[in-house]
């Protein structure tokens, strides 16, 4: 094949795709309809054209998987999910007692803003459970087609393709299911084969790739990040006339705050990275960020890489070690506080050396909320009378994490907070808050431009929901707590004729009431 | 022992220790197989008794299914009510002498038969009208439909149209199933072919649920984003298989590192025999 260039590799045909540019929303009425299924959609699926790029071969190679895709891929597949099988009890278990009852059909952003049916969450589980039934299952190998078997093939591999890089991994359906299936793990279990035979997604590895080898998803290195936080450290002191300090690699500080490295540079992000710095200067608190760990974030989970996931999470293990501090605190991040929430204790601690009286991780809002009630910083609610606020779960903290000692605590923690700092907050429609939230759209690796298409589609329903009440309340300000929130919505929102502004983080608005200077 | 009888004791027999053998294995792979992270679906109980709490609200009131969609809640519920009942009713097949607790509910046999009959029906019309749930229907969901129908409805009718009244047939049914069931007098089969057929049908149902979705019965209590405690904070939960924990580089990285000093071993001694 190398001496005929024309001719079209694996990588070409599975990952052929067809990109929109000047993509704009549907109109906002403020109501989510539920799309029909239409005649025809069923044979090829109206969004199976927009893929992402696909990762190139070093990138492959540098994470340890093939450069492009293997001769034998089917054999690699298969063999691939028969290992996951043994490892994952969620893939094992969920693969098998699906009843295609339906409860789902209707609960995914992707499906809602798409109406693509393989978009609805049983029917993406169904692209690798009619493998699983092929190759694993009495059933499967008994009645074929009847039982909804069907043979690996590169038509299933580029469903695989499109729809598994149509799934944010926000866990939604699996609120609505009666077994608690959670297309996530699936949707990682399809996306770990997928990187096993040499077919990645360029986006997730690259960044996966960055944060192994420069310490943060930006690749941007120790002396680029000191310059960016001095510089910061200038401008706070200009605007409000106070020596907020943004540390580095400070030893033996009391808290090492592990933030997403989008809080250094992106906007709205960088203003929660202010928010907290002034908390923690109006506290008292000694505080250090560290270069070895200038990432939350973990783009490991997405593609259901335990290994890479580990490696990754490792770095965070080493800043303790070298800062010693006696706390950990995660900033604004929806995934990355899932995995340090869930999972760090598992892949990298006990975290033996850290203080007990506080939780590890703990989460920003946990404490600047604590904070708050016992009376260590001061708020001005008027300094945000501006603003008229609503909150947007993440999908992430929603569905995965929690906040405080008790159930739920992730969605009243960020509200009293964002309450305790502005005058007027509204709530959206409770269909799609707390537990049944939406996604962003942008989630689990989503976040990148070639697929635009979907991530306009995906944020359809918020976008509905805050529509709702910018019109009845008249909302101004959906606060986040999740650097890809904030990362997507101040892009997707003008594409829905909604200023980008209206998106920004929950320490913005702390940063902004918090008083700062002596205290009383 | 007539032949037909052997026939039907040996499909019985055979069934069952399909079911029994294919079920109890599926358990046992469910149960042996790792959780390596900690994925409750959250808000999620902290406590082990939580955890038993949100079961019984899943198992008994199909909490999450009512959150999903309504008219679905409506089929399954009643369709597992209904088949609850039967099972119970038709303990008095095989219990001698019957309690009268059972007598009671055996009473209400007529009501939950229909019951059931009727939600498999809706559950039916549901799978075919509904365009998003006709999409996701696979032929053996409709052909489960069908089997579960066929079921019920035999049965149904055996209780009016089997040569006069069912009650006329139950001391051979006892004879036989009681006997299957307890190893030792067994009844020569009854000939009743409603029942036969509805037998039969049975035993079709238990072959084929070890091997389908009906494992949903003991896999939903192996489901980790409903049966784990939310408390990876406070106890830390261990992945079986890591036994290390790896660096922080790249896996290129440490290719890279584990080929250098292999090049210096074999340098060095070259350097000295030069000297």
């Amino acid at each position: 094949m190398a001496d005929k260039p024309a001719e079209k590799t694996l990588i070409d045909i599975v990952t052929e795709s067809d990109h929109v540019k000047d993509l704009k929303g549907p109109e906002l009425t403020g109501e989510i309809n539920v799309p029909r299924v239409e005649e025809g959609y069923a044979v090829t699926g109206n969004y199976a054209h927009v893929r992402p790029y696909p990762a190139k071969p070093d990138i492959m190679d540098s994470l340890g998987f093939p450069e492009t895709i293997v001769d034998n891929w089917e054999e690699a597949a298969i063999k691939r999910l028969g290992e996951l099988l043994e490892k994952y009890k969620s893939l094992q278990v969920y693969l098998d007692i699906c009843v295609r009852c339906g409860s789902c059909t209707d609960k995914c952003q992707f499906y809602l803003g798409t109406g693509d049916p393989n978009n609805m969450p049983v029917a993406r589980a169904e692209l690798l459970r009619k493998i699983y039934k092929k190759y694993f299952t009495t059933e499967g190998k008994l009645f074929g087609r009847f039982a909804g078997a069907r043979k690996l093939d590169l038509k299933v591999l580029s469903e695989w393709y499109a729809y598994f890089h149509q799934c944010s991994q926000c866990r939604r359906c699996s609120v609505f299911c009666p077994y608690g299936i959670d297309t996530a793990e699936i949707s990682m279990a399809a996306r770990e084969i997928m990187d096993a035979i040499g077919l990645g997604q360029k986006y997730t590895n690259m960044t996966i790739g960055k944060l192994l080898e420069v310490g943060n998803n930006l690749g941007m290195n120790e002396k680029a990040l000191g310059a960016t936080l001095e510089s910061m450290e200038e401008d706070i002191e200009e605007e409000d006339g106070f020596p907020v300090k943004l540390p580095l690699d400070v030893e033996g500080a009391d808290v090492l705050l592990v933030t997403p490295s989008a809080d250094f540079f992106a906007s709205p992000h960088v203003e929660s990275l202010i928010g907290y710095a002034k908390v923690f200067h109006q506290a008292g608190i000694s505080w250090t960020m560290s270069s070895l760990a200038s990432e939350a974030g973990n783009f490991g989970m997405f593609i259901g890489n335990y290994t890479l996931m580990q490696k990754a999470a490792t770095r965070i293990r080493n800043a303790i070690e070298q800062i010693k501090p006696k706390r950990l605190v995660v900033g604004e991040c929806g995934h990355a506080w899932r995995i340090a929430y869930s999972f760090w204790n598992t892949l990298i601690g006990p975290f033996d050396s850290l203080d007990p009286n506080y939780p590890a991780p703990q989460h920003i809002c946990e404490l600047t909320l604590d904070l708050v009630k016992r009376g260590a910083i001061k708020l001005n609610k008027e300094a945000n009378d501006e603003f008229t606020v609503t909150f947007h779960d993440s999908c992430n903290v929603a569905r995965g994490t929690r906040m405080g000692t008790r159930p739920g605590g992730q969605f009243t923690i960020p509200r009293e907070l964002i309450k305790a700092s502005c005058n007027k907050y509204v709530e959206m429609d409770p269909a799609t808050t707390m537990e049944k939230t939406f996604c962003c759209g942008s989630g689990g690796g989503l976040l990148t431009d070639e697929i635009m298409e979907v991530r306009v589609a995906g944020a359809m329903p918020r976008m509905q929901a805050l529509h709702a009440v910018m019109e009845s309340d008249g909302v101004n300000f959906m606060a986040l707590i999740c650097a890809i929130c904030k990362a997507s919505f101040t892009k997707i929102m003008p594409k829905y004729g909604v200023p980008m502004e209206v998106a920004g983080g929950v320490h913005q608005l702390v940063g902004r009431a918090i008083e700062l200077g002596a205290k009383e | 022992m007539s032949g037909l009888t052997l026939v039907f004791g040996l499909f019985f027999y055979v069934s069952l220790a399909i079911f029994l053998g294919g079920f109890l294995g599926k358990i046992w792979q469910y149960a042996s197989t790792p959780a390596p992270l900690k994925i409750p679906q959250t808000p999620a109980p902290v406590t082990a008794g939580g955890v038993g709490i949100r079961y019984l609200q899943e198992v008994f009131v199909f909490k999450s299914l009512f959150k999903g969609n309504k008219l679905l809640w409506v089929g399954g519920y009643l369709f597992h009510l209904g088949l609850l009942f039967v099972l119970v009713e038709h303990l008095r097949f095989i219990i001698v002498p019957t309690s009268s607790i059972l007598n009671f509910l055996v009473a209400f046999d007529l009501y939950s038969g229909f019951v059931l009959l009727a939600a498999l029906v809706f559950l039916f019309i549901l799978r075919v009208a509904v365009d998003r749930h006709a999409y996701i229907s696979l032929v053996n969901d409709y052909l489960l439909l069908l089997l579960l129908m066929g079921i019920a409805g035999t049965g149904l009718l055996s209780r009016f149209w089997s040569g006069g009244h069912i009650r006329a047939h139950i001391p051979a049914i006892k004879a036989f199933v009681g006997g299957l069931v307890t190893f030792h007098n067994i009844g020569a089969v009854p000939t009743n072919k409603l029942f036969l057929i509805h037998f039969s049908l049975v035993m079709l149902l238990l072959i084929y649920f070890p091997f389908s979705k009906l494992m949903h019965a003991g896999g939903i209590f192996f489901s980790p984003s409903r049966n784990q405690v939310d408390n990876p904070r406070e106890r830390r939960w261990t992945t079986p298989w890591v036994k290390v924990r790896p660096t922080a580089t790249l896996p290129r990285l440490e290719r890279e590192a584990a080929a250098a000093p292999v090049q210096v071993a074999q340098a060095a001694p070259e350097s000295t025999a030069e000297a």
